[in-house]
């Protein structure tokens, strides 16, 4: 057997920590989801049949591959900017992804109710300037919970993207321009193609948290528009059924955990580069 | 309708064109990177832009290929205005050192990009291709990646892709500074080659004097920005126009001259106490002479014709073919030469008294 040596023992606090707080709780509520309310797999053959659950995971997975997708295109756009724009620029696109990254879900949720809701700021105004003269409906549906998902994630794609928008070899582009290409093919051709294992790498990382997404979908999705988080959170405080939402919570971290594996398998041949 | 090799290099031939730069200058800021360049590269030339780091080369490149714009003067491509032409509408051909080859594409596709961009047909693609790939030694590496490839095989297709779409002029930035020596010079060859098959006007920047004349028929070079000399390789290095490319260009021995007086048949000169004569020819007399190290010869007693001078031995290092010696006069100026190992007699040692000689049509004022 190797022995640890000096160094891999720095690491023995962090994972007695890791253990003592998520992988023990974590196989607690494992052994809930196959005991309670007695044992046997009754809980998963109800989360995976029964059309409550079902339509949930089915919301999730759908509100999550829109938000990956508008992140991503929206993450793209102003990483760009921030890596490759005037120094004006990368000032302000700086300010604008770590101002809100350093403030907290709940206040930020309750930022967009203030604007969106039929009697916010948005609402009122277009109201009042005549452009409307009912109120939209943009908060407590699923188009609220997008925006605010949206908004708290283009961070995490922009940390990402902008690594690998770094790591374009400037000499790469002014060689295609140097052969003829236009500023759209270079962009289109090769920029993106160059970029293209950060992206994917982003994508992943924003679906895997907006997976588990809590507080954002509760505040703006009104009740309305359950994700698998709230549903667990439903399940254990209000009407409660431990073992289905334990049984929940571990399908949920299954998929994580799949996802995960890929993102590293991902990471890898890029970071060998 | 087929083009056959030699259709293909005559297109080329007549594509190749001419640059002019007229005073060109570039400043960062308050930097002046380049001043007051001017500089017409012929049609089909090769040309290569020798200086030390940091003397403009590059960015006087990037200012040709439309990368990066000039703070002053006038570019011009076969005498027609192009100082205001975007890069994607000179569309030369660029090769860096980095090589710069699109990673995510495979060799025949990095190959087939320029081509694709000027919409030549499927057909012709393939063929030019295959042209190409053939062209640069690199038959059967054509579906790899360029992460798959050695350095040399890299640059290789730089080079390729670069020269796949006839363009009329090919900048190359200190392409093979990365490669090892052999490399280098296996590189330089075919670089050579591929200017007589193709025809196309070449600009090559190089840090490297060998490099630089080995390579070109004319060179130009930079110090602090500004252009030093430009002339065919021989002439730079025989005839340098002033101290800085005297001694850029290799090791030169600069002696300090007395009693300089210049008649019909040379100029007579003193070097402590030793009359010295030069030919005519070797420029309008000052006070500092030099010779190149491989045109002064060795010799144990005075030597009977030509200039002499006494040295004393310092060191010898043997280098093969060559050995080099380091002397010094015994008023304290510094002698380096360069003489063929057999022609030395075994028992020098450091120390010995010499004489150096050298023909009287040798050398030149500075
Ligand atoms: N974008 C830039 N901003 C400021 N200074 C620059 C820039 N590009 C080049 N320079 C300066 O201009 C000088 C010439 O650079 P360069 O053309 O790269 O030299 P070379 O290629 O001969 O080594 C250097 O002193 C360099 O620091
Ligand atoms: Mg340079």
């Amino acid at each position: 057997m190797p022995r640890l040596s000096r160094p891999a023992l720095l690491l023995v606090p962090l994972l007695g920590f890791m253990v003592l707080t998520y992988l023990v709780p974590f196989l607690g509520v494992a052994a809930w989801s196959v005991t309670l309310p007695e044992p046997g797999l009754t809980q998963y053959q109800t989360a995976l049949t029964d059309p409550l659950v079902l339509s949930v995971f089915l919301r999730t997975f759908r509100i999550c591959l829109i938000v990956t997708f508008a992140t991503i295109c929206a993450s793209y756009m102003i990483t760009l900017l921030w890596v490759r724009g005037s120094r004006m620029q990368r000032l302000v696109i700086e300010l604008c992804i770590l101002i809100p990254f350093w403030i907290s879900v709940l206040t930020r949720a309750f930022g967009w109710l203030a604007l969106l809701s039929n009697k916010g700021i948005l609402n009122t105004w277009a109201q009042n300037l005549g452009f409307l003269t009912e109120p939209l409906t943009l908060v407590r549906n699923e188009f609220g919970v997008i925006v605010g998902m949206v908004h708290f994630l283009i961070p995490f794609a922009a940390f990402p993207l902008a690594s690998a928008m770094r790591a374009v070899d400037e000499r790469v582009l002014l060689a295609a321009r140097g052969m003829g290409a236009s500023r759209t093919r270079v962009f289109a051709q090769v920029f993106v193609p160059m970029t293209a294992p950060g992206i994917l790498g982003a994508a992943l990382v924003v679906f895997v948290f907006a997976l588990g997404f809590f507080v954002t979908p509760a505040l703006l999705g009104g009740g309305r528009s359950v994700m698998a988080a709230e549903l667990i959170y439903l399940r254990i405080f209000q009407s409660p059924n431990w073992g289905l939402g334990a049984a929940i919570s571990v399908i949920l971290m299954v998929a994580v955990g799949g996802l995960l594996a890929l993102l590293m398998r991902q990471a890898r041949p890029a970071g060998a580069r | 309708m087929r083009r056959g090799k030699d259709g293909g290099r005559r297109v080329a031939k007549a594509k190749a064109a001419e640059i002019g730069a007229e005073r060109i200058g570039k400043s960062f800021g308050t930097f002046e990177a380049l001043t007051d360049v001017n500089l017409t590269i012929g049609r089909g030339e090769f040309l290569t832009l020798l200086g030390p780091s940091g003397s403009g080369k590059t960015t006087f490149l990037m200012i040709l290929a439309g990368f990066e714009a000039a703070t002053r003067g006038r570019l011009t491509l076969d005498g027609q205005d192009m100082t205001q032409t975007p890069a994607e509408a000179r569309a030369f051909g660029m090769v860096f050192q980095g090589y710069a080859l699109f990673p995510h594409m495979t060799v025949e596709d990095n190959i087939a990009f320029p081509l694709k961009v000027q919409r030549r047909s499927a057909g012709d693609i393939k063929r030019r291709v295959t042209e190409m790939v053939e062209m640069v030694g690199l038959g059967g590496h054509g579906h790899k990646r360029p992460s798959a490839l050695s350095g040399g095989q890299q640059q290789r297709v730089a080079l390729a892709r670069a020269l796949a779409y006839d363009p009329p002029v090919l900048l190359l930035d200190e392409p093979f500074s990365a490669l090892d020596k052999n490399l280098r010079g296996q590189m330089q060859d075919e670089v050579r080659r591929l200017h007589r098959d193709l025809g196309t006007t070449f600009v090559f920047v190089t840090h490297d004097q060998s490099e630089a004349l080995a390579l070109s028929s004319r060179v130009a070079i930079f110090n602090h920005g500004q252009l030093q000399q430009v002339a065919p390789s021989r002439e730079v290095y025989e005839r340098p126009a002033n101290r800085f490319v005297a001694e850029f260009l290799g090791q030169i021995n600069i002696l300090p001259l007395g009693g300089v007086s210049a008649g019909a048949s040379g100029t007579t000169a003193t070097f402590e106490g030793q009359t010295l004569t030069m030919a005519a020819f070797l420029g309008a007399p000052t006070t500092s002479f030099a010779l190149r190290p491989e045109y002064m010869s060795l010799h144990m007693v005075a030597p009977q014709d030509g200039n002499a001078i006494r040295a004393a031995l310092l060191d010898l290092t043997y280098l093969g073919a060559t050995t080099e010696l380091a002397l010094k006069t015994p008023g304290g100026t510094a002698l380096s030469l360069s003489q063929p190992t057999a022609s030395l007699p075994s028992s020098l040692t450091p120390g010995a008294e010499v004489w150096v000689s050298w023909a009287a049509d040798r050398g030149l004022f500075l």
